[in-house]
């Protein structure tokens, strides 16, 4: 009966989402206030049965109705009230409805909250995205329908795949899908402003807070992501280059380009066509990514299900929604009128190289991901690994990290570069103690690594001195500077603490090069020696589950000969599926990671044992939450507000330089 | 000139749709993987079989592989794309009538046997690889994995993953056949 429901009710927003696309146009158009007012009501109206639709899969599999063959394919009774509902979109069908969810919650807040934009641009908002939900609710009607029921009912189910029943990735998808689907409403405001023809400083003012939102999501969605692969995949490693990894990699990058040079479009009034092209291009990416990762054209671990029906489906999509938008772009964008000049030397021109950079990064990446599919065409099997991230994606990303430091300092128009070093020359210091100090206690190793922890410290510090330097730190009353470091606004203090989450992800990753790792058989009683820790197994006992059963080591951490801790790497068999995964155990601290893994093995043999320790790894998702936490206190900044923009357009107050 | 550089975008992306549509109706799939042992011999193996067939005294070696044309599949009980698989086995065996030899990978003999009784068993006769030995000769990926072997006991093709009836009709049969004919 729900799931009947279900079904209408996302037929009846597919309905909403047609008149949604075609109705406030033609409204904005003509300048007829009635029809562009029936926008809002359908995006609001097509949230709500997108809402009803996924509350019905989500009471089938709460309530384990195997009579629904996505519950049956995706879910058991046994399993554990979380990754029943995680199940939910742990598949293709149910993943693609909470796609479609994000994308009508989206339409909804742009319907709910757009009160300070003009008519015709909310208007036009609205139908653009309504056209991409008609697109993404149609696709799931023809091709993936989560409702279809199995008569007669099995008795019970498959199962989730093992490997997906985890806390982390139970929550990784709902991330990465806001920010996928978040950088629709960029893309609906670009698009719209091409229709309009016109794009200024309220625009973008309108326009960044949704891209940071959607960068936001997609900083933690990627980073949950990275942490899950981390701590269950037990080899330790926690970036693969893989595609479906790049695949979110890629609207990240230039999400990164777009939060930024919508900056210059606000501030300056000029880069509008491009702030345009990557608004397009993110969500382009977004779509690029959903293509590659669900049409079966590359392979990879975590793959949906291959059916090329779908992948038909989606390339048309792709190709309506990039190809028309590009279409749109090619004929509108000569026509926007760039506003002011600056100096090479500028925060504009610091801005500019940022864009070049990722822009380019976002390029590198991109060839990466997609040529072993260009090569395959050749009949050619080949796999692109992180040999060619490492020389092409770093020594991009380099002199990004070098001038991040110094762009903040720059003032807009003209900058002065000689001023802006000066004020840094503590941070340019403290960069150089780092790499000094690593190269001795090193003995010379790890060259790359530890210009890439002074790099961090560059980065940090730079952020700090830039603090210091709008607060007049030691150079005014201290009163003084603290009036104010109260009073400079909430986006100086987001973007100071998202340079220095990347310092710290950047610290992190350099990090790695000073792990260590052992891979020994054990028998009970046996131990390892790794960065001044003795690892002794005691024992392996077996160890029930809900759905799984485990043999779990019991191995003992001994430090400078006193016992500080016991740990319990687990080998999980699965009943139902019989499949293994292991369950790794992991010390984190913020000094290192002590992660230990448990390979097969028996009594006689020795069970195999994987030991890494890992400096400071875990500062790598730590510096991403600070980035995405920076991010957010950035979006809490007074010019964002709703209606400051609408009733003061001319009072805003303009960030203090 | 300028508007050219506004067109980019779409000419850049219209190829890469291009190369995506090429790559979606190819119909090759970007699971198959090239074995290093194609054209070379099958990896020699003796097994014990899984009941007394009709190859000498229950066992199964590679000696069996040669002067005819044979398909090897490696399955388990324990491997659910083995059952989705197993149909296209059966008419490959039975209506298709060619060799078919299984080989049981890390599976319990009588869980072996209770799968076969259950969906029907296409094998001619079934090795037993219960620690796996056979399998990482082949280069074994994962279950199932199917081979194609031509007379002269040499590998001529493989398949990982479950061999889909397309890929049956498509592939396997005319390869089969040539190979018979040759």
């Amino acid at each position: 009966m729900f799931i009947e429901l279900g079904h209408f009710a996302l037929a009846l927003a597919l309905c909403l989402a047609l008149v949604q696309s075609i109705v406030p146009l033609a409204g904005a158009a003509r300048r007829l206030s009635g029809w562009m007012a029936v926008g809002r009501s359908a995006a609001l109206g097509q949230f709500a049965m997108v809402a009803l639709s996924f509350a019905a899969l989500t009471h089938a599999y709460v309530t384990s109705d195997f009579s629904v063959s996505n519950v049956v394919e995706n879910s058991h009774s046994a399993k554990p009230m979380l990754y029943k509902i995680s199940g939910v979109w742990g598949n293709h069908e149910g993943s693609m409805l909470l796609w479609v969810l994000i994308l009508s919650l989206c339409g909804a807040a742009v319907a709910s909250f757009g009160g300070n934009l003009p008519r015709e641009l909310r208007a036009r908002v609205l139908a653009v995205q309504g056209m991409v939900a008609t697109g993404f609710l149609l696709f799931i009607l023809a091709t993936s329908n989560p409702f279809t029921r199995v008569i007669p009912a099995p008795a019970d189910g498959h199962g989730l795949n093992p490997v997906l029943q985890d806390p982390g990735l139970a929550f990784h998808p709902p991330f990465l899908y806001l920010g996928y689907v978040g950088s629709s409403v960029a893309f609906a405001f670009a698009v719209a402003a091409l229709i309009e023809g016109r794009v200024d400083a309220a625009w973008a003012r309108w326009v960044r807070p949704w891209a940071l939102v959607s960068w936001c999501a997609l900083t933690v969605g990627i980073a949950l992501g990275s942490w899950w692969a981390y701590y269950t995949l037990g080899w330790g490693g926690w970036w693969f280059w893989d595609p479906v990894e790049n695949a979110s990699l890629l609207p990240w990058l230039s999400g990164t380009a777009l939060i930024h040079s919508a900056i210059v479009v606000e501030r300056r009034d000029t880069m509008k066509s491009w702030t345009i092209l990557l608004a397009l291009l993110t969500f382009g990416l977004a779509l690029v990514g959903t293509f590659l990762v669900r049409s079966g054209v590359l392979s990879s671990v975590h793959a949906f299900a291959v059916d090329p029906a779908r992948g038909v489906f989606i390339l048309g999509l792709l190709i309506i929604a990039i190809g028309g938008s590009f279409t749109l772009y090619a004929w509108r964008a000569p026509a926007l009128q760039g506003g002011g000049l600056f100096a090479p030397i500028s925060r504009e021109g610091a801005l500019v190289l940022n864009n070049l950079l990722l822009a380019t990064a976002t390029g590198t990446v991109l060839l990466g991901t997609l040529y072993p599919l260009f090569m395959d065409a050749f009949g050619l099997k080949i796999s692109v690994g992180p040999p060619f991230y490492n020389r092409t994606f770093l020594p991009l990303m380099t002199p990004l990290l070098v001038a991040m430091a110094v762009g903040p300092l720059l003032a807009w128009k003209r900058g002065d570069l000689t001023a802006a070093l000066q004020r840094l020359w503590v941070a340019f210091g403290f960069a150089l103690l780092v790499v000094l100090v690593g190269l001795y206690l090193s003995g010379f190793h790890a060259v790359l690594a530890i210009l890439g922890l002074g790099l961090a410290a560059w980065i940090a510090a730079g952020v700090l001195a830039e603090w210091g330097e709008r607060i007049r730190l030691f150079r005014a009353p201290l009163r003084d500077s603290w009036r104010r470091a109260a009073g400079l606004p909430r986006a100086a203090y987001g973007m100071s603490l998202a340079h220095f989450g990347m310092a710290v992800l950047v610290a992190g990753v350099s990090a790695s090069a000073f792990e260590q790792e052992r891979i020994e058989a054990l028998r009970p009683g046996d131990h390892i020696d790794i960065a001044g820790y003795t690892l002794t197994l005691r024992e392996v006992r077996r160890v029930p589950g809900p759905n799984y059963v485990a043999d779990e080591a019991v191995i003992e951490v001994k430090r400078g000969g006193t016992v500080i801790d016991e740990m319990h790497p687990q080998r999980r068999t699965f009943t139902v599926q019989r499949q293994t995964t292991a369950l790794t155990a992991i010390r984190t601290g913020l000094s290192a990671d002590l992660y230990l893994a448990l390979g097969e093995g028996d009594a006689q043999v020795g069970w195999i044992v994987r030991a890494w320790h890992k400096p400071i790894v875990s500062w790598i998702w730590l510096g991403a939450l600070v980035m995405a936490l920076g991010g957010v206190v950035s979006l809490t900044d007074r010019r964002w507000r709703v209606g400051v923009a609408a009733r003061k357009p001319a009072a805003l107050p303009a960030a203090a330089e | 000139m300028r508007r050219i550089a506004f067109l980019a975008p779409l000419v850049l992306f219209l190829g890469l749709a291009g190369w995506f549509a090429a790559a979606l109706f190819s119909g090759r799939d970007p699971r198959e993987l090239p074995s290093a042992l194609i054209d070379k011999p099958a990896p020699e193996f003796d097994l014990p079989s899984l009941a007394v067939g009709d190859l000498a005294d229950g066992r199964l070696s590679s000696a069996s592989l040669r002067g005819q044309v044979t398909v090897v599949n490696f399955f388990a009980s324990w491997c659910a794309p083995c059952r989705v698989e197993h149909p296209v086995l059966l008419r490959m065996a039975r209506q298709e009538k060619i060799r078919v030899i299984g080989i049981a990978y890390k599976d319990r003999p009588e869980d072996s046997r209770r799968f076969l009784a259950e969906l029907g068993d296409p094998f001619l006769t079934t090795g037993i690889d219960r620690d796996g030995r056979t399998g990482i000769d082949f280069g074994l990926y994962g279950v199932p994995e199917t081979y194609v072997i031509d007379k002269l006991g040499r590998i001529r093709k493989r398949i990982v993953g479950p061999v889909t009836p397309a890929l049956l009709d498509r592939e396997l049969l005319p390869l089969l056949r040539a190979l018979e004919r040759s």
